[in-house]
């Protein structure tokens, strides 16, 4: 455990202390500024407003832009930079296990990914108050958006750490899970909006689409059913990049 | 300390390292010798766990390296190729950090990595960042860490290339000074360098081990027959008349030199040193000398006798 901790730390201060890694804070904060402005002029022109993590983590794409964007640059580094500059051979020399290397990655990568969203949060619970219309922000609908932002983040975030450890270039590793991301997304937003009553196979793909996931999740319901899911997909992709990692080292 | 029996390690289409055995003792500083691509880097990855042989086995310290890796890594110290270090961390911190990967405590960590800082002459610079660093420093640092979980083995690969004069002879007594307590095995490509801190030499070309001997007798062997040459004051004539009846002097050369010198190239009947006995004769002529060598062969020069003369034995 202690290991692992020294690891997770590790890869936070890499991210802190390197570009990329402000960049995924520069962007995550302008798009949020742009999802604001849209809710603050919606907030304007609706008589009745809809509550406003629907508005913007349901309706709007400014969530799925930060999401899709940034997963990739936070992961792009993880193990394809310690290739390249050849620190992988030093930590792999070392009497640490494949899948503590694995999970501290990920766990870092998604401690700085929560991080990058910290600051919006904070904006909502202001807007809250200067609106001084409690409806429109919910707690428990904000914690279903935490917990989307969590888990949701989780799936795209063990893509990017899986698409890491299959090469020593983080442009490669960020291109190939940007463009898992984005075929993950527009996918689920063809079948969320696709008519559902009807045949079982739309039914299923509802039930998979992760944008649907975060509609439930903006309107403060958990279903176990998406938790499932996407703690599934987490752990099959972080669950292949151990098989990558191992099979490269004994192979 | 290393068994190293039958190695072989294939890539596809190229084969690296070809069926090579040899053992290393404890307490040896071993120089691991050869040209780039030789096979060095790929022998000393397989050897600190990082990738798996082809065929054949290594034990360190009585452990297998494929089925009891985590023991292996325990006890090696390991600098990779062009000693990759995390350049963002500050020097304490890094160490600190590999002495928790390599399963000491948080306490022990801390004691090993200033520990570490004082041996390898780091106390200047122990708050800096490492990317900030010279060269030169970023090697003691690599150094640092491969000690730092106080292991019975430690293994440098090329530990001293492109480094400049200074750096390299303060890492060069570095090496040497850790050779007094631990076991160590180094590559390069620069024969002085082995001449200087190790103890032995592998010498390996396209996989194979070409030579494994003493540096000492390496040298002999390879000395280009034992020659000494000499700069004397003297005519050719009586130089030829003052070596000619002794038995152990085969040949001698003469060539002018500058002033009134003579450069004399003396080949021994049988590898024998004949510098004490070309100096006692010049003493006893009351010449002046001044030089006697017996010129230091590269490891060019040796590299290219031996395979040479490997082609010759093959045919």
């Amino acid at each position: 455990m202690g290991v692992f901790l020294t690891l997770v730390r590790r890869e936070l201060g890499a991210a802190f202390n390197s570009l990329t890694g402000y960049v995924v804070v520069a962007i995550t904060l302008l798009l949020a500024g742009f999802g604001l402005m849209d809710i603050v002029q919606r907030l304007n022109s609706d008589r009745t407003p809809s509550p406003i993590p629907e508005i913007f983590f349901a309706d709007g794409i400014v969530f799925w832009l930060v999401l899709i964007l940034t997963t990739p640059v936070i992961t792009m580094r993880t193990f394809a930079s310690e290739k390249a500059l050849g620190t992988y051979e030093a930590l792999m020399t070392t009497p640490v296990g494949e899948w503590q290397v694995v999970l501290a990655k990920f766990t870092g990568s998604l401690a700085f990914y929560l991080l990058s969203w910290a600051p919006l949060i904070g904006v909502l619970v202001a807007l809250r108050q200067v609106t001084h219309q409690p409806q429109l922000l919910d707690p428990w609908a904000m914690c279903g958006v935490l917990t989307g932002i969590a888990c949701i983040g989780s799936t795209f975030l063990s893509i990017g750490v899986f698409a890491s450890s299959l090469t020593r270039s983080q442009i490669i590793a960020a291109m190939t899970s940007l463009l898992i991301g984005i075929g993950l997304w527009t996918i689920s937003l063809r079948f969320s909006q696709a008519d559902t009553t009807g045949d079982r196979l739309g039914r299923l793909m509802d039930h998979l689409s992760v944008t649907h996931h975060m509609q439930d999740f903006a309107r403060g319901v958990i279903d176990g059913r998406a938790l499932v899911f996407h703690l599934s997909m987490t752990f099959f992709f972080l669950f292949l990049t151990q098989r990558v990692i191992e099979m490269r080292r004994w192979k | 300390m290393i068994e190293v029996r039958d190695l072989t390690k294939r890539y596809p289409g190229r084969t690296a390292v070809d069926g090579i055995s040899f053992t290393v003792g404890r307490g040896e500083v071993v120089g691991f010798l050869g040209p780039n691509g030789a096979g060095k880097s790929t022998t000393m990855r397989i050897l600190s766990s990082f990738m798996p042989a082809t065929s054949g086995t290594v034990r360190i310290a009585g452990f297998d390296v494929f089925h009891q890796p985590d023991e292996v890594r325990r006890r090696i110290g390991y600098m990779p190729e062009n000693n990759p270090l995390h350049i963002d961390m500050r020097v304490r911190d890094y160490l600190k950090f590999r002495a928790r990967l390599k399963g000491l405590g948080i306490g022990r960590s801390r004691d090993r990595a200033d520990r570490v800082i004082e041996q390898c002459g780091l106390k200047d610079v122990e708050k800096r960042i490492i990317g900030q660093l010279s060269k030169g420093y970023r090697q003691r640092v690599g150094l640092a860490d491969a000690l730092v979980h106080e292991p019975d083995l430690i293994i440098l690969d090329e530990p001293t290339i492109g480094l400049d004069p200074h750096q390299l002879r303060s890492v060069r007594a570095l090496i040497k000074e850790l050779g007094r307590q631990h076991t160590v095995l180094l590559s390069t490509h620069i024969l002085t360098e082995v001449e200087m801190t190790c103890s032995r030499v592998l010498i390996l070309n396209q996989g194979r081990i070409l030579a494994a001997d003493r540096v000492e007798d390496l040298e002999s062997r390879f000395s280009q027959d034992g020659r000494v040459v000499a700069e004397i004051d003297a005519t050719p004539e009586a130089i030829r008349d003052a070596f000619r009846d002794l038995p152990e002097v085969a040949s001698i050369e003469i060539q002018a030199a500058a002033g009134s010198f003579q450069r004399v190239a003396f080949t021994p009947r049988a590898g024998e040193d004949l510098r004490p006995l070309v100096f006692e004769q010049v003493r006893q002529q009351d010449w002046s000398l001044r030089e006697l060598t017996r010129p230091r062969l590269s490891l060019e020069d040796i590299f290219i006798q031996l395979t040479q003369k490997k082609k010759g034995g093959d045919l």
